[in-house]
């Protein structure tokens, strides 16, 4: 049995990350030399990881499903990047930001982990800076800063609503002056379909050629996990078409446990469903709510009215508004943290004040800012969201307000790893929104990007050493051990197992049905019944999917169905995952809201003394249930106090 | 509302492709372009046929791997947007709409719609980037820059390398796209130290791989989804001679 060990350091909080670095093992650059290190992924943790490993001269292969490095989905992000570096001068600091990302995980993050996060959180703008990422500035020549949701500074560094884009760009620069150099090796349209453990650790992996369907075996000293979050268990989300559970699902079933799998966060602000055939959903920037006014009408005539055309928003006065945020939660108003945002969204479209063709929508309105500012001001802010809402919608939002509605955006949850990053799987890491993480049950808006970069640049590239010094000794693999030739059978096997089933449904009937089943019983607020609900429900549809799942085409070719049904295979699994966590955690915290624990207002009732815990869970074998391992959290530099916004 | 498609299908790089004709039925406006070849692949998928295979990713404009040729513009007729960003309120009920896949020598069919699109990788690899290695970099306020130049940089930073300006092009030149990272890092003094190679390296690469001379068409910018502005070419042109001068001296 595995026992969890976080292996944080000794000291003071503002002191252990340097103690770490004290101490710890490193590889000399020779040794370097004769070390393999596949990383799985090429978003802003992989490719800034690849980069920095093939700088400090390791080689590495690096690995991702799309035709380019460059198109990972980190490259949508909006909004911004947070960072202590305090120019605002507003009183930020590397504990304020610490401080502010704990509470805002709602307390159920490791402390030694955030803080050594925001302690590094400068020194990414910085390596940003010097590789030309061109962030907003100010007419006096220096960087800009805008504020964000679930803090009281202005610490988010951003370039206009491009951000994702301009900080993957950086990283992928890096990343091909390493492949130019030969220090990395870029294998692009290769999906990894399993993880090769041998004598206890982790020593390569199995990947598909997705353009000839061929399965290849690749060996090294170490592997990392960069493959993202699994939102598209919903079907339904912001992520990208492909974005997938596969990798992180693979390494979970040989062994590393998953932390929190049921932590999703459902972002308040995207454009609402529009039909069936919508294939995803499109977010509009947190940074929006910097200026935009949350509202929905007051009275449910002026709903009716409102829907069958008789009135525009417009002509609702100040008094038949009901701008909620600003009603519940005076001190941050708009800007309370994104589950705060979506449930009460949520809560006012349940009540019957939704708007919209469905009801299943909120007004997002920037008429009293464009008035307040200017137009200019606001296009030159947020001119290509608009334009992007004006694309999809068809209507004008400097004219009437948009209309929006929480969707699923990332997932908190993942691969459980230690204050090294490494996994309960020796030479197995997880890095960026792979890992369980440092955002506890709900991450703060521009935080993702922060925690990628942090992870890629300046933590996985020490603390993989520690792993690493003591395998110089240990010559190259060779991919004829029967390890690799096992798990390519298996892999082999199940490929085919799909190809054969020759049923009457696509692949995306079956995704859309698990999708509605997540979305209505694990989604944005959770009770044991539907919970025990989706667990079976969840089951039967993996059956059927099994039985009945018609893919066309080749093994052996390009097959873009087999490609999502094998990651639609493991989807199906996962959701099961995500169900039994939410059962088992008996309290609301953050993104996790249980019904049967709120406060009288409608917030959310954390249970600490039950629950300051990580679950971990552990995979037990084929058709077993798996078993739940706890992580104690332990709060030090923190009081851990109800999380009020009000 | 009511379509009929006429799509490139080619099996795989090697083999001659050809159109083949199909229809898709009660499509609402709302619906994407990308969502209508869904509706259609599950069709396909119900009759037992494969799907017609094409690129597409993030579907929100900004990852760059959707691509598609479509009625003669490459993401479609309509402006500065991808070709994932597109809607059918834009077609008319009934239309028939032909569908390509961007074609250019450097950019060889994989299968259907979908292109190896290599080539452009392998032009930043040559130099679009700053070598700065991770660590030890000043604090980023050190150096001031100008609003306008940030601003300049950040508009040719908006690129994302989908590849629809070779597509555009004539002469299948990749200027553009090689132009908006050369100008982005000529226009900021991170970039500076490097700019002469950056840019003899990246135009050497492109000549390598094959695609072709501008010949300022601006057919590209037309296309671009977007809106890289020509003048970036300008701007490598201008690097480009001061860069040869100097390296002649
Ligand atoms: S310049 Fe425009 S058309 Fe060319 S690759 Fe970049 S975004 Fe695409
Ligand atoms: S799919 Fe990403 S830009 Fe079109």
């Amino acid at each position: 049995m595995v026992k969890l060990n976080s292996k944080i350091p000794e000291g003071p909080i503002e002191k252990k990350w340097s103690n770490y670095k004290d101490q710890q093992s490193l590889v000399n650059p020779a040794n370097k030399r004769k070390i393999d290190i596949i990383v799985v992924g090429t978003g802003l943790a992989g490719a800034s990881a690849a980069a920095s490993l093939g700088e400090l001269g390791f080689n590495v292969k690096n690995f991702c499903f799309q035709d380019s490095p460059r198109r990972a989905h980190s490259i949508a992000a909006q909004g911004g990047i947070n960072a202590a570096k305090n120019y605002p001068n507003d009183g930020d600091t590397v504990y304020r930001l610490f401080y502010d990302t704990v509470k805002g995980g709602d307390y159920r993050a490791r402390e030694s982990n955030v803080y050594r996060l925001a302690e590094v959180s400068n020194n990414i703008i910085d390596q940003c800076i010097a590789q030309g990422v061109p962030f907003a500035r100010e007419y006096s020549g220096l960087l800009d800063n805008r504020s964000f949701g679930g803090a009281q500074v202005s610490r988010t560094f951003y370039a206009r609503g491009q951000t994702g884009q301009q900080l993957l760009l950086g990283a992928y620069g890096a990343l091909s002056k390493e492949i130019k150099k030969g220090s990395v090796k870029m294998y692009t349209r290769h999906e990894m379909l399993d993880l090769v453990v041998v004598e206890g650790r982790a020593r390569g992996i199995i990947a598909r050629n997705l353009i000839n369907g061929e399965l290849e075996r690749h060996a090294a000293h170490a592997v990392v996990i960069a493959t993202g979050g699994y939102g598209n268990v919903f079907f339904l989300s912001t992520n990208a078409m492909g974005s997938n559970v596969t990798a992180v699902w693979k390494v979970f079933k040989k062994g590393s446990f998953f932390g929190n799998p049921s932590f999703t966060q459902i972002h308040p602000t995207c454009i609402p469903v529009h039909g069936d055939f919508q294939s995803k959903l499109t977010l509009m920037s947190e940074s929006l709510r910097n200026d935009g006014r949350i509202w929905v009408p007051r009275k449910k005539e002026d709903v009716a009215r409102l829907k069958n055309g008789e009135i525009k928003p417009k002509d609702l006065s100040e008094e038949e508004r009901d701008y909620y945020l600003e009603r519940r939660y005076p001190a941050f108003g708009n800007l309370v943290p994104r589950d705060v945002a979506s449930r009460a969204a949520k809560e006012r479209c349940d009540a019957g004040y939704g708007v919209g063709e469905t009801g299943l929508a909120v007004y997002l309105d920037f008429e009293s800012a464009i008035e307040r500012l200017g137009k200019d001001v606001i296009e030159e802010r947020y001119g290509n969201l608009f334009q992007m809402y004006q694309k999809i919608v068809d209507e004008n939002p400097y004219e009437t307000p948009m209309m929006i509605y929480p969707a699923v955006h990332y997932t908190m949850g993942g691969i459980w790893v230690d204050y090294e990053l490494q996994t309960t799987i020796p030479g197995l890491f997880a890095i960026g929104e792979a890992n369980f993480s440092d955002h506890g049950a709900n991450r703060l808006g521009a935080s993702a990007l922060m925690q990628g970069l942090a992870d890629g640049y300046f933590v996985l590239p020490y603390t993989i050493q520690s792993y690493l010094s003591d395998q110089i000794g240990v010559p190259r693999f060779s991919t004829e051990l029967p390890e690799f030739a096992e798990a390519e059978k298996q892999t082999k096997e199940q490929l085919e197992k799909l190809m054969s089933i020759k049923g009457k449904n696509s692949v995306d009937h079956f995704h859309k049905l698990l999708g509605k089943i997540m979305w209505e019983y694990v989604g944005m607020s959770r009770n044991k019944k539907g919970l025990l609900h989706a667990i079976t429900a969840i089951k039967e549809l993996r059956e059927e999917f099994w039985k009945d799942v018609r893919i066309p085409g080749e093994i052996n070719d390009l097959n873009t169905e087999l490609e999502k049904a094998a990651r639609l295979a493991d989807f199906l699994e996962l959701g099961e995952l995500m169900a039994r966590d939410g059962l088992d955690r008996e309290e609301s915290c953050g993104g996790h809201f249980r019904e049967e624990y709120q406060t009288k207002e409608g917030e959310a009732l954390r249970n600490d003394k039950n629950f300051t815990f990580v679950s971990a869970w552990e995979y037990m074998g084929e058709g077993k249930e798996p078993k739940l391992n706890k992580e104690k959290l332990e709060y030090e530099a923190i009081e851990v106090k109800q999380r009020n916004y009000k | 509302m009511d379509f009929k498609l006429k799509i490139w299908k080619q099996k795989n790089a090697g083999s001659k492709g050809k159109f083949v004709n199909y229809e898709v039925k009660g499509i609402s406006s709302d619906t994407s372009f990308l969502e209508m070849l869904d509706i259609l692949n599950e069709d396909l998928i119900y009759k037992g046929e494969e799907p017609v295979v094409f690129d597409h990713d993030c579907r929100e404009g900004i990852c760059g791997m959707c691509s598609l040729y479509i009625n003669g513009y490459a993401h479609g007729p309509d402006a500065a947007i991808t070709t994932c960003q597109l809607h059918m309120r834009k077609f008319k009920d009934g239309a028939t709409i032909t569908i390509e896949p961007f074609r250019a020598r450097p950019f060889p069919v994989i299968k259907d719609l979908m292109i190896d699109r290599t080539a452009l990788d392998t032009m930043i690899q040559a130099g679009g980037y700053t070598s700065a290695k991770t660590g030890g970099v000043p604090d980023a306020n050190a150096i001031l820059i100008s609003k306008e130049n940030s601003d300049l940089a950040m508009d040719a930073a908006s690129c994302i390398g989908c590849g629809a300006c070779v597509a555009s092009c004539k002469n299948a030149s990749a200027m553009l796209f090689v132009s908006a990272k050369v100008s982005q890092l000529a226009l900021l003094p991170q970039g500076k130290p490097e700019a002469a190679e950056r840019v003899l390296n990246m135009v050497a690469a492109m000549d390598e791989a094959g695609f072709g001379n501008c010949t300022n068409t601006g057919a590209c910018e037309a296309e671009c989804p977007k809106e890289i502005k020509i003048t970036n070419i300008a701007r490598l042109n201008r690097e480009y001679f001061s860069a040869s001068f100097a390296s002649e001296l």
